[in-house]
């Protein structure tokens, strides 16, 4: 199984294609920002959790703008879902990433879990686990910047930023700023 | 690919990092949860391989496995086929035979883990073996030493007392000097072992002038190990060599005192030292349990192992 974040194959041959833009990531970002708030009647009662390791940056910079269109605040958590995989054992063991509570817990909360990219959903089922340990949320939605399809679960997302039919073959690289230094969104590998 | 822990010394400075690292994000994961139980090693089976008597390691290294929800099977020599004469080797086929994924193994002579790991496809983590090795303590005590003074690179270290019989003291020499630690042996000329001038560490025998330091671990004196007399009297050995509140008193403001337990209150460290604020013997308890859950995790957890 890849994983968004795993190491490229070889890629000398194909070059990478620029999917989304940092100005398209704004924007993608601004929507999401704005249907969060439209589906949860201001931000009421809605906590944002991020998936490391880019989910995390994404859950805060989609708090900034929700605070910047409507004032509210919007409480921000971290959750590490590698010690809930069903996969650990088919791939390396890796390090761990923080996970910190957001302010106020999530019991009876509108959960808006946030990772970069969906692709099998097995990221999510183990941050569904990871999340029941918490306490018990009212609701919980799931946001993600890129939707690549190829499923393994009956999992889909609530807030899509952009839609990309892939190849298994090709990689989708999400860069993100506070991590990587610029903002894009890659596809590389497959047909060549 | 090395899949065991049986020596401190097997780990180097980026693998002994990312255990601490890994213990701490556990640590941080489980804060203030009401269940504190993760599903990873699940259908896991670790086996308390204990030939020695042990309370703390022993529970520590279960409650460790069974966080991660591992199954546990605790083995103690006593009343154990071993009593009846088996031997380590056949009692580690008969646990290979039933699939153990992980052994922990205290055994009273030095290297038994080694053979162990040679006989067994399971991982082996050294829970103490004799006079020579503790792996996962030096871990949870330099990670106690990191989570109180914010480092290990560059921390001076003085560890006091009966080191010729101390598997802690061995292990920690070996990982603090990996990490960037100064350490310092203080005790008596018949406490040291032959070789000490090789370890990657000061030796000296006068406490007081050993006091400059940012942690001073304090170590048990070891009576059931000590067939001849390696010292006049306990309160000449209290004296020269034991922590009381005069000493504590010329310690630096943040400097902390650690003892691995069991101690002997007023032998090697006085009771009024021992519930000091600087005293972290408590914390190095709990901190064991992450420090071990960090070991199972990275050595059980994933297909390849980065330790």
């Amino acid at each position: 199984m890849k994983s968004a974040t795993d190491p490229a194959p070889d890629l000398s041959r194909s070059p990478d294609r620029l999917i989304l833009t940092a100005g398209d990531m704004g924007r993608v970002i601004d929507r999401i920002a704005h249907q969060i708030l439209e589906k949860s009647a201001g931000g009421r009662d809605t906590v944002l959790i991020g998936i490391p390791t880019r989910g995390a940056p994404l859950a805060r910079r989609l708090a900034d703008r929700m605070r910047a269109f409507e004032g509210v605040d919007v409480p921000v958590g971290v959750l590490d879902t590698t010690l809930y995989r069903d996969d650990l054992r088919m791939r390396g063991v890796r390090a761990l990433e923080e996970t910190t509570e957001p302010p106020g817990g999530i019991v009876d909360k509108l959960v808006v879990l946030v990772d970069d990219v969906l692709y099998s959903g097995r990221t999510v089922r183990a941050a569904l686990d990871a999340l029941r340990e918490l306490g018990r949320p009212g609701a919980v939605q799931l946001a993600v910047l890129v939707d690549r399809g190829h499923r393994e679960l009956p999992i889909r997302a609530d807030y899509v930023g952009k839609n990309i039919p892939t190849a298994p073959t090709e990689q989708v690289k999400v860069l993100l700023d506070e991590v990587d230094g610029r903002d894009a969104v890659l596809l590389q590998g497959g047909r060549s | 690919m090395r899949k065991h822990l049986l020596s401190a010394a097997d780990l180097d400075r980026e693998q002994a990092t990312l255990v601490l690292d890994t213990a701490q994000q556990i640590e941080a994961a489980l804060a203030g949860r009401e269940v504190k139980k993760l599903p990873t090693l699940r259908g896991r089976t670790v086996v308390n391989l204990f030939f020695e008597d042990s309370t703390r390691t022993r529970i520590s290294f279960e409650l460790a496995a069974k966080r991660l929800s591992a199954d546990v099977i605790n083995f103690s020599a006593k009343g154990s086929s071993v009593s009846k004469g088996e031997s380590l080797k056949d009692t580690a086929l008969t646990l290979e035979a039933m699939g153990a994924d992980a052994v922990v193994v205290r055994h009273s002579m030095s290297g038994a883990p080694h053979r162990l790991a040679q006989w067994i496809r399971g991982s082996v983590v050294n829970a103490g073996d004799g006079t020579h090795e503790h792996p996962t303590q030096a871990l949870l005590d330099a990670y106690t030493m990191r989570a109180r003074l914010g480092r290990l690179e560059g921390l001076r270290v003085t560890i006091v007392g009966d080191v010729l019989h101390s598997r802690v003291a061995r292990s920690n020499v070996l990982l603090l000097s990996t990490l960037g630690a100064e350490v310092t042996l203080v005790a008596p000329p018949t406490l040291l072992p032959v070789g000490v001038e090789t370890w990657p560490a000061e030796v000296s025998f006068d406490l007081d002038a050993s006091l400059k330091a940012d942690v001073v671990m304090m170590l048990r004196v070891q009576r059931e190990r000590m067939a001849a007399s390696y010292f006049p009297s306990p309160r000449e050995y209290s004296r020269r060599y034991g922590l009381d509140a005069i000493r504590m008193g010329m310690l630096a403001d943040d400097a902390i005192v650690m003892h691995p337990g069991p101690m002997n209150r007023g032998m090697e460290i006085a009771a009024e030292v021992a519930d000091s604020v600087r005293s972290t013997i408590v914390e190095q308890v709990s901190n064991g349990v992450s420090v071990r859950m960090a070991v199972l995790y990275l050595l059980l957890g994933g297909a390849e192992v980065p330790l």
